[in-house]
């Protein structure tokens, strides 16, 4: 590994290691660029990975301080922690469970198709699904996605069995086990999936793909790459000219650092990264930077999610192998017959005794709730993700009343369901319902969201400069040296699980930079 | 104070290889145990696991016992109570509810205005049993608690509950999860598909797996 001066004002400097930091770290490296990475969490691996739910939540998850507002449930059930992102080299690509899935065409140009709704901030991204296909074939590869590159599909499990016979009886056609980012036969010098079940709590095996043993040893190969572990970054400085030129952090024992850069990304989740900008506001940009459109932080979309479990007669023991074992896609579709605009995956998923307990319904107790719980081991569940509305009130701010350890405003992050995602809430949990009811389901339950895994939307792109904060490269529409690297620049979020999108906007904004450095446009 | 874990780290697999079994069983029950001579804390709960019982099997003594350090052994079993009245689990032994009353005391220890609380919650309940709370009927109990749920203590001790009663060995026994499974190579030749109750997927939509 490299290790650069903090002077070196010729450094790209990444903020933040995850699906979209980590990506774009390495392909500025391979690329010969000098990358210095500043991650605020620690560095962990495959063996020191934790399989028990709250220990692992202890050692990966994003725990500072944060507020919530709004009606959303989370803010009453789940106050301080609105979203289960992680703080950890790799970030939440330690965290996620693999689906790796292509936006549709029409997910591109919403407010186009889906018209003009009433509380919805609909806006249409800058690029089409053409122009990014070669970037998306490239993620592909690049992280073994099954059922692309003739990468075989993974094995279904038993929570997949029960899916899989319920949504046949209903008539759906594409149901199988996914297009996952774990390794279904051994590949890129990685094992294959053991079926170990923790997929949350990071992969012991390797076999699902995360930035912490893919992207970053091979950009520390290059020796154009340092990683700075445990550096959380408070405030990025720019010059006269307004071209940003410094980002200042903490090290783990407290000290302040400098670092120059010639080029800062921002990648540090849609809470953080919007926070960030805000906190970074100075005489020349006084409501943060690249914030002259006034959208930084706003049109946070979480996805609209939710659970179905179902309790049936014989065991199923979901806890058994991959996380998120499968997956029913033909709700994704835009169809407003449903009676609402965009669509849904629904996708297995399985927590154990512990996060059960802590999610199924939380707030809920009695004989009903330990009905629930008694019966884990004949539990199968599946997971709602479908396509929220953006709205400009969704947002992500300053809560100047409460600081962090280093003193800094803490974010708020208000959330209100548009009734477009009530209404595919209410569709998808009866739609659950009866998948599992077709399978021989003696009961099943509706579990509200978990705090929010899919963070998207506070820093978006857009063609015009007034309507959002960065252009279709992600480069900030007022300071052409700043980027945006990772969610928080989706315009909307489509019904897809995000990372793929995220890794595959990151190889494409790597060429970019490299291009305008070469250029000498920045 | 001295722990004496229950059962012992070996000897005990989790028998996973069918999908017909009980329960996943798992090998640590870190149950505490403290000799009496040893006490210096302010109370102490006791009793037993039924022999018989999925637990009981782990054990290599039924009886177990612990320590309270700032509320008295009253103050515990109400709390006891309590919690297997929000929670009530008869797979469960009075052992894991004592988990809660150990861990609420392990906060009134640390924050004298959780003691408080939890105190004068304890004194409510008890006031409104009309005696001792811990020893009413479960419906009765539950007629006290229901009026309660809006207050501070209420949430103290329900949210306790959900790590106290179910992010433990026992309850992982009692219901069947056998938590970490790397050590064991995971499920894949394990019976992570075998469900015999519902025909196999199609090979399209679920390849078989890799077996090098």
């Amino acid at each position: 590994m490299a290790k650069f001066d903090y002077n070196d004002d010729s450094v790209v400097v990444v903020i933040g290691s995850g699906a979209g930091g980590g990506t774009l770290s390495n392909e500025l490296c391979q690329k010969g660029i000098k990358v210095v990475c500043l991650e605020a969490g620690a560095r962990q691996s495959s063996a020191s990975f934790i399989n028990d739910e709250w220990k692992s939540f202890s050692q990966l998850a994003w725990l500072d301080p944060r507020t919530t507002s709004g009606s959303w449930r989370i803010a009453k059930d789940f106050a301080g922690l609105p979203a289960w992102i992680c703080k950890t080299v790799g970030g939440t690509t330690t965290h996620w469970a693999g689906a790796s899935l292509r936006f549709q065409e029409h997910e591109f140009r919403t407010r186009q198709v889906y018209g003009d709704l009433a509380g919805a901030n609909l806006l249409d991204w800058p690029l089409t699904l053409d122009e990014l296909e070669p970037y998306y074939a490239k993620a592909e590869d690049k992280m073994g996605v099954t059922r692309t590159n003739g990468i075989p599909g993974l094995p279904g499990n038993n929570n997949f069995k029960i899916m899989y016979a319920g949504a046949k009886k209903l008539g759906y056609a594409e149901v199988h086990t996914g297009r996952m980012a774990i390794n279904s036969q051994p590949r890129d010098g990685r094992g294959r999936c053991m079926q170990l079940g923790f997929c949350f709590q990071g992969c012991k095996s390797g076999a699902k793909w995360s930035t912490l043993y893919t992207e970053i040893p091979k950009a520390e190969a290059t020796g154009n790459f340092e990683l700075r572990p445990e550096s959380h970054v408070t405030r990025i400085e720019h010059n006269a000219e307004g071209k940003v030129n410094a980002v200042v952090y903490f090290d783990k024992n407290g000290n302040e650092h400098r670092q120059k850069a010639r080029i800062v990304c921002v990648a540090g989740n849609s809470i953080e990264s919007p926070r960030l900008l805000l906190m970074s506001a100075s005489n020349m940009f006084k409501d943060g930077l690249a914030n002259s459109s006034g959208q930084v932080g706003r049109n946070y979309m979480r996805h609209m999610t939710g659970s179905v479990y179902a309790a049936f007669k014989d065991p199923v023991h979901m806890y058994r192998g991959t996380t998120m074992a499968g997956i029913v896609r033909d709700e994704a579709r835009h169809d407003t017959r449903r009676g609402f605009v965009g669509g849904y995956e629904l996708e297995t998923l399985s927590l154990g005794v512990p996060f059960m307990a802590a999610f199924l319904d939380p707030g809920k107790w009695g004989a009903d709730f330990a009905w629930w719980m008694e019966h884990y081991s004949q539990l199968a569940g599946m997971w709602i993700v479908g396509e929220d509305m953006p709205r400009e009130t969704n947002r992500v701010t300053l809560n100047t009343n409460v600081k962090d350890k280093w003193g800094n405003p803490v974010p708020n992050v208000h959330f209100d369901d548009h009734p477009n995602d009530m209404a595919m809430r209410e569709h998808a949990f009866s739609q659950g319902e009866k998948i599992y009811q077709a399978a021989g389901a003696i009961r099943t339950y509706r579990t509200p969201p978990y705090p929010s895994t899919h963070n998207l939307g506070t820093n978006r792109m857009s063609a015009k400069a007034s309507d959002g904060v960065v252009n279709k490269w992600g480069q900030a529409h007022d300071i052409n040296n700043l980027f945006v690297s990772d969610g928080s620049q989706f315009t909307t979020g489509g019904s897809e699980n995000p990372t793929l999108t995220i890794v595959t906007l990151a190889i494409r904004q790597a060429d970019y930079i490299v291009k305008q450095m070469k250029e000498r446009a920045i | 104070m001295r722990v004496i874990p229950i059962g012992a780290e070996t000897g005990i697999q989790a028998d996973a290889s069918g999908c017909d079994e009980e329960s996943g069983v798992v090998q640590k029950v870190n149950m505490p145990l403290v000799r009496r001579e040893f006490l210096k804390g302010t109370g102490i709960l006791f009793g037993s696991i039924a022999s018989g019982s999925v637990l009981a099997a782990l054990a290599p003594s039924n009886a177990w016992a612990l320590e309270l350090k700032t509320l008295t052994s009253d103050e515990g079993k109400v709390l006891m109570a309590m919690g297997r009245t929000l929670y009530p689990h008869k797979k469960l032994p009075d052992a894991v509810y004592a988990l809660l009353a150990k861990d609420l005391d392990g906060g009134a220890n640390s924050n004298a205005a959780t003691a408080k609380l939890l105190k004068d919650g304890v004194a409510s309940l008890n006031k409104a049993a009309g005696g001792d709370f811990s020893k009413l009927t479960h419906d009765q109990r539950l007629a006290i608690i229901h009026p309660m749920e809006d207050t501070p203590f209420f949430g103290k001790v329900r949210g306790q509950c959900i790590t106290s009663l179910y992010d433990n060995d026992m309850a992982f026994a009692a219901f069947g999860y056998p938590g970490s499974a790397w050590e064991k190579g995971g499920y894949i030749t394990r019976g992570f598909q075998d469900l015999k109750w519902l025909p196999n997927p199609p090979a399209e939509a679920s390849p078989p797996p890799f077996l090098g």
